[in-house]
């Protein structure tokens, strides 16, 4: 479990987050979702440590993220995964490499061992037999799993995710999201997700945490968002005349 | 602007805390720093043989014209190269030219690791990336530079020899005898002191100039230019510091 409590963050003048409180649950898929400039990507990137806030606390299980020292911090930052937008995949270094990177640095496995774990990870995200790739030889979905693969393979038990639907296909995006529900439920993992995907607030939205000016504007799940009556939920949800006519298509057979 | 270029100093300066600090994992380290060396030692011998080889013959030709009309004697030119090359030439041109090769190239490939959320992903993984990222190629330029300066001092003489023994400008004998008189062996540990000193500035600094870029393509451009600029500007006034110091 992911707590935070009263994050301010300000850049200069700037104030981006304003007293954000929220608890992301394990075992469900978390979602960051809101408007461009809300202030999702501040809030995740708090939440692993990249930014610091002004104000607040971010708590993993009972420990104050923000008051360890640099060790203790790694050792938090050991039991975490992370998907970027843009893949982050190291582009020198072969799947197999990018993937076998952490377990390289963080553990006395023998290469046979890491190969293995490797091919499990692949093998979970359908990717086999491309270990000798390198990424610009894949496609961006396939970019996106092996990005997952290396998040997981040290078995976190936080993941997160920035947009990890951005630049994809409607088809593909719904397999990544799949793809991170299996891995959340299977593993228990605290995953957190920040995106602006509708289909991915309807499909795996389990606890959902819609910012909007740095404020908390509403939280719920996505059995709750047809129902909901907030304003800028629906606002940010159904913004196209098309998603108001499906809205009140269902109602309308609802009733 | 002063006040600006002061912060750049102290963050430089406590940014070393976090560069040296205990390895993850030292076989990880070690196999970076081996890369390193690879590609600092290897990498660069074809432009330091290049510019060692014309450095020393282009000194050769330049003193023996200051010797025409005068009574100082022709073996004079032998010794004159070699010392040249030891006190200065090998290690401050070879450290100013890899600056430009290597610096450029170690700012752009960690900035390039930064704008690519690399050095992110790293960080969340939990690798002090100061240390995998600068460490490495910081202990490999201080190892193999120091090599390439004393490649550089035999080529430069090398370099001298071929531009004046083949075409009669000194004989074999005169030349040998002036590369073994009057020699002092401390000018050699000014020489590596230098090395080791340039070495550590120029690999430093272009890893701070890359490591803490912001912006796109224009900013990492800027900053690889700084690298050598910077690197070039420390260098120049670090050899005066020694030569001060040490002579």
């Amino acid at each position: 479990m992911i707590k935070i409590e009263g994050i301010y963050k300000s850049f200069e003048d700037l104030e981006v987050l304003k007293g954000i409180d929220f608890v992301f649950e394990p075992g469900k898929t978390n979602l960051i979702i809101g408007r461009s400039g809300a202030g999702k990507t501040v809030l995740l990137k708090i939440l692993v440590g990249l930014f610091k806030p002004t104000k607040g606390a971010v708590l993993f299980g009972d420990t104050n993220f923000l008051n360890l020292d640099k060790k203790d911090v790694r050792e938090i930052r050991m039991q975490m995964g992370m998907l970027f937008q843009g893949n982050a995949l190291f582009d020198s270094m072969t799947i197999e490499e990018n993937i076998r990177f952490p377990l390289d640095m963080f553990t006395n496995q023998t290469l046979a061992e890491k190969r293995k774990k490797v091919n499990y990870c692949l093998e979970r995200v359908a990717l086999e037999g491309i270990n000798n790739k390198y990424p610009s030889e894949i496609s961006g979905g396939m970019q996106k799993r092996v990005g997952i693969a290396r998040a997981i393979v040290l078995e976190p038990k936080y993941l997160f995710c920035d947009e990890p639907n951005s630049g994809l296909d409607p088809k593909t995006a719904i397999k990544i999201d799949e793809l991170i529900h299996d891995i959340t439920v299977d593993n228990n993992i605290t995953t957190v997700i920040n995106t602006h995907d509708m289909n991915s607030v309807m499909e795996i939205g389990e606890n959902i945490c819609l910012l909007e000016n740095g404020r908390l504007a509403w939280q719920g799940n996505k059995n709750e968002v047809l129902d909901s009556q907030n304003e800028i939920l629906e606002k940010f949800i159904f913004a196209s005349p098309f998603l108001q006519r499906l809205k009140s298509m269902a109602l309308s057979k609802a009733k | 602007m002063v006040r600006n270029q002061l912060g750049h100093v102290g963050k430089f300066v406590l940014w070393h805390g976090q560069i040296f600090q205990k390895p993850e994992n030292w076989k990880m380290y070690y196999k970076e720093t081996i890369r390193q060396m690879y590609d600092i030692g290897i990498g660069s011998l074809t432009i330091v043989f290049l510019i060692s080889v014309f450095i020393g013959a282009v000194t050769a030709i330049q003193f023996t014209y200051q010797l025409e009309g005068t009574f100082i004697p022709g073996y004079y030119i032998g010794y004159i190269v070699r010392d040249m090359a030891v006190i200065e030439t090998a290690a401050t041109i070879t450290c100013l030219v890899l600056a430009g090769k290597i610096g450029s190239n170690m700012a752009a490939e960690i900035g390039g690791m930064r704008q690519k959320e690399h050095i992110d992903a790293m960080e969340i993984m939990g690798v002090n990336t100061s240390a995998y990222l600068v460490m490495p190629k910081i202990i490999a330029g201080v190892i193999i530079i120091p090599v390439l300066v004393s490649v550089s001092v035999l080529v430069n003489i090398g370099g001298a020899y071929i531009a004046t023994v083949p075409f009669g400008i000194s004989t074999e004998a005169e030349f040998v005898q002036g590369i073994r008189s009057f020699f002092i062996p401390n000018n050699v540990n000014i020489m590596y002191v230098k090395a080791f000193v340039f070495a550590y500035i120029l690999t430093s600094v272009s890893c701070y100039q890359g490591y803490f870029v912001r912006g796109g393509s224009i900013e990492l451009g800027a900053a690889s230019t700084r690298a050598v600029v910077y690197s070039d500007i420390l260098i120049l006034v670090f050899d005066y510091i020694i030569a001060l110091v040490l002579t």
